[in-house]
């Protein structure tokens, strides 16, 4: 589904991403690991459009998006979560999913109608699905941080993705919440046959239920394979001596 | 249209450059630092221009007068920069940038007035330094000294804020802050008092500038707008923040008013506005910032 | 609940409960109240226009009045200069606005926070220096004095209004037109589109990772707030009984800003309070003194401090607390 080559990326004179090249199957949960500043972020921003790569290409579907626009990539079917906790804070969290709804579904043109009638069951459905559905009628930004990162997924799903990309979707989260959290996604990604591919820190989340890892370490492209394949890969170990 | 006109011409962009330059300077610093385009600058200025008549009606005149009323409305605006940072600017800084932008507006109203309640409408007006009086002849035209004067204070305080910000350790921790306030905070500097001497700077450039312009022009109500739009349109087309672009751009500024009017006589005013828009939708960061987008 | 609640939505029919809250001014009140009125009405349309960019977009415009300015050119050129009707001269002047607002807005758009704000000046300033100039179609320094009342001698005929001069009766023409224009932009407000311009102004780059089109939208949304600004500029022009240069000078940029600030610019009517509050004002203070900028200055001060809401925002905070007392 995803197809990523020869990826390049530099920031006035640092290489933050170097040559990266690795494909995704649809319906794969993958994975993309590797210590700080190995440019797993880059690597998403460029996937999605926030950064133009100085060479290389980003397929989708056999369909090139290299540098499309963030907001048409996201009508592409791409949906992204980000590591920084991005909502809408004064929005309540019903609103924050049905202004998703409603830019994708079209109606952002309509100047006319009462944009509370829309979509009622939908953001609801959602919601529960989520698990936010009691806090519907609170403003996002007084959310606990684990809240604000399950309306993130709730915005990210809202554009019906076919490929969904976190960005560390558990950093900050104690051990019961990553482990809630990942349940949640495992069971979304289940039940919307979607594809997968985030970054991660934590190792156990890691090993637990991505089926292909991809290893970045200082920009480059390391190791890219089945985890049992990774984990036993000498220089990964090497890299990551000591990380655990 | 011959030489002599020309370097006429010539110099007068360039003295108008130096005052430009001088204010805008302190803008930039502020901006630099804060990241707001303080409206009160201009404010600063005009009672600058304010303070230096009243010190020079308030003593004997002797040769030293004038200098005394220049140090004095620097330092004088200085301490009121210093009051109004101290007691309320600072609680402002945690917020959006738009409360900030409308305070220094609030103050542009506050000082307009209270300088019409101390001074009156008139217009008041101070005489050159004895010392300076007088000018020398070239290209057939006469350049007054006081003219050259400025030509040259724009430069060496120019480059002793330059040496300041990039030599000291000083200037460093106030790049630093520019660039990372908390990081600063960290590390032990007290950066509350740093932003309160650098907007005190900023302020007593701005009086500086003001007590030194009283002898080429009049002292009136309405020249804090006047200067500080103008001052705007420098900062933006040297760059925001950058300091040897407000220094280049004041240049340019200038130039381009004094030779603007030969060239469009009723639209000197629009030509300006238009380079500051031409600037800021090809190079927003202007001729020598830092490219952002 | 929090004080914060954007109050955009809504069910009850304000537009129509302030329209005929407003309408029997002129049987109620003085020639002078309905002057004072007229002016209220004109200045509450500019402020909700910009409040549409400021309060609903999170757009920071320092250049509104030069749709406003336009607006008042275009009417005052086409009635006074070319005899046009006011029929024709009113949409003339939102679409002539609103056309300026495009060419310029597009340029704007591509710029975010103080460098949006420093090229929205640059072109208001670029129009008040035209304006301020083009002395054989805008009069330069001298203006456009007196710019003709549309004909309302129609009114004289209805039932109850016999009596009125062309001051009230034009009282009655801005008060239809500036509800129409109000109830617009409270329909504009809660579209979806109105919906979408929220998610810009709380976090324009994940606005743009649910698909939204941030230029595309902002662009929208400055444009409508051109023909808005310039609606009411129109009526201004014809209210002053002339259109002159200094309207469009970037003060009355400011001015309308405190107005929307003033009344609470995450309400909807927030603006149309403010202008109302700050017309009185300034009238109430400029007849005992001189200093007004120094009190309007106090007023943004004790705003900025002490009510960053607003008078609405002041008001929900303080309801939200009596509610919350009641339920402690």
């Amino acid at each position: 589904m995803l197809e990523v080559a020869g990826l390049r990326k530099t920031f006035a004179g640092f290489v933050a991403v170097s040559d990266v090249s690795f494909t995704v199957e649809t319906q794969q949960i993958a994975a993309v690991i590797g210590p700080n500043g190995a440019g797993k972020s880059t690597l998403f921003n460029l996937i999605t459009g926030h950064l133009q790569p100085d060479s290389g290409t980003v397929t989708l579907d056999a369909k090139d998006i290299t540098g499309v626009l963030p907001h048409q990539i996201c009508r592409m079917g791409i949906g992204r979560s980000f590591q920084r906790t991005n909502i809408f804070p004064r929005l309540s969290v019903f609103e924050n999913v049905q202004a998703a709804f409603l830019t994708h579904r079209g109606r952002g043109r309509d100047f006319w109608s009462r944009s509370e009638t829309f979509y009622h069951a939908d953001v609801e459905a959602l919601l529960a699905q989520i698990g936010l559905l009691e806090h519907a009628r609170s403003l996002a930004g007084t959310l606990s941080y684990g809240n604000q990162k399950q309306l993130e997924l709730g915005l990210a799903l809202a554009s019906d993705p076919a490929l969904l990309l976190l960005d560390e979707p558990t950093a900050g989260m104690s051990a019961t919440e990553t482990h809630d959290t990942i349940a949640l996604i495992e069971k979304i990604a289940g039940e919307r046959a979607l594809t997968l591919l985030f970054t991660e820190h934590d190792m156990e989340v890691v090993f637990s239920i991505a089926q292909k890892i991809a290893v970045l370490h200082q920009g480059r492209l390391i190791a890219d394979g089945a985890p049992q394949d990774v984990r036993n890969d000498p220089d990964v170990r090497r890299v990551y001596l000591g990380e655990h | 249209m011959n030489l002599s006109f020309l370097f006429s011409q010539f110099m007068g962009g360039l003295t108008a450059a130096m005052f430009l330059f001088l204010i805008a300077s302190g803008l930039s610093l502020i901006f630099g630092v804060l990241r707001v385009l303080n409206f009160a600058h201009g404010s600063f200025y005009m009672l600058g221009a304010y303070m230096a008549w009243q010190v020079v009606h308030s003593l004997q005149p002797t040769g030293a007068t004038f200098w005394l009323a220049a140090i004095g409305a620097a330092v004088g605006v200085a301490i009121l920069g210093g009051i109004v940072e101290r007691l309320l600017f600072r609680y402002l800084y945690g917020r959006e940038e738009l409360y900030q932008l409308l305070f220094t507006y609030a103050l542009v109203l506050i000082l307009g007035d209270a300088a019409k309640w101390t001074w009156g409408t008139q217009q008041l007006s101070v005489s050159r330094p004895a010392i300076l009086n007088g000018g020398f002849e070239v290209f057939d035209t006469v350049v007054p000294y006081y003219n050259l004067f400025i030509i040259l204070i724009g430069p060496t305080i120019a480059l002793s804020v330059w040496l300041m910000l990039t030599r000291t350790s000083l200037g460093r921790m106030v790049r630093a802050a520019a660039l990372d306030r908390e990081m600063l905070d960290a590390l032990g500097a007290n950066v509350g008092w740093l932003y309160t001497g650098m907007f005190m700077l900023s302020a007593a450039l701005a009086g500086l500038a003001g007590a030194l312009v009283t002898p080429i022009q009049s002292i009136v109500p309405g020249m804090d707008v006047e200067i500080i739009v103008q001052a705007f349109i420098v900062v933006v087309i040297g760059g925001l923040g950058s300091f040897w672009g407000t220094f280049w751009g004041s240049v340019l500024y200038g130039q381009v008013l004094s030779f603007g009017i030969l060239i469009f006589p009723g639209f000197s005013l629009f030509s300006v506005f238009a380079l500051m828009a031409v600037i800021l939708i090809i190079r927003p960061w202007g001729l020598f910032g830092r490219p952002i987008r | 609940m929090s004080a914060l609640r954007t109050r955009f939505a809504g069910r009850i029919p304000w537009t129509l409960i302030v329209f005929l809250a407003a309408l029997p001014v002129p049987w109620v009140g003085s020639r002078y109240d309905t002057f004072l009125a007229t002016q209220i009405a004109i200045y509450a349309l500019f402020a909700l226009s910009l409040n549409l960019l400021l309060g609903l977009t999170g757009l920071v415009s320092f250049g509104h009045v030069a749709y406003f300015g336009i607006g008042a050119y275009v009417c005052g050129i086409l009635m006074k200069t070319l005899g046009v009707p006011f029929i024709v001269a009113f949409p003339a002047s939102g679409l002539g606005a609103g056309l300026f607002a495009l060419v310029f807005g597009f340029f704007c758009v591509r710029l975010t926070k103080i460098y949006f704000a420093m090229l929205t000046l640059a072109f208001s300033q670029i129009v008040w220096a035209v304006c301020f100039k083009w002395n054989d179609v805008t009069g330069g320094d001298q203006g456009l004095p007196d710019v003709p009342f549309p004909d309302l001698h129609w009114m004289a005929s209805l039932p109850g209004f016999g009596h009125f001069r062309i001051g009230e009766q034009f009282y009655f023409l801005t008060l239809v037109l500036v509800m129409l224009c109000v109830a617009a932009l409270r329909r504009l407000s809660q579209s979806p589109f109105g919906r979408v311009l929220t998610t810009i102004r709380e976090n324009p780059e994940r606005a743009a990772f649910i698909g939204v089109n941030v230029r595309g939208y902002e662009l929208a949304a400055f444009t409508a707030a051109g023909i808005f600004a310039g609606f009411s500029g129109a009526l201004f022009g014809i209210f002053n009984r002339g259109v002159f240069a200094d309207y469009v000078f970037w003060a009355k940029s400011a001015d309308v800003m405190i107005m929307a600030i003033l009344g609470g610019m995450n309400h909807f009517w927030g603006p149309a309070i403010g202008a109302a509050v700050l017309t009185i004002l300034n009238q109430q203070i400029t007849s005992i003194t001189e200093y007004w900028p120094f009190f309007l200055g106090s007023i943004l001060v004790i705003l900025l401090f002490v009510f960053p809401g607003g008078i609405l925002g002041a008001l929900d905070a303080g309801w939200n607390r009596l509610v919350n007392r009641r339920h402690a």
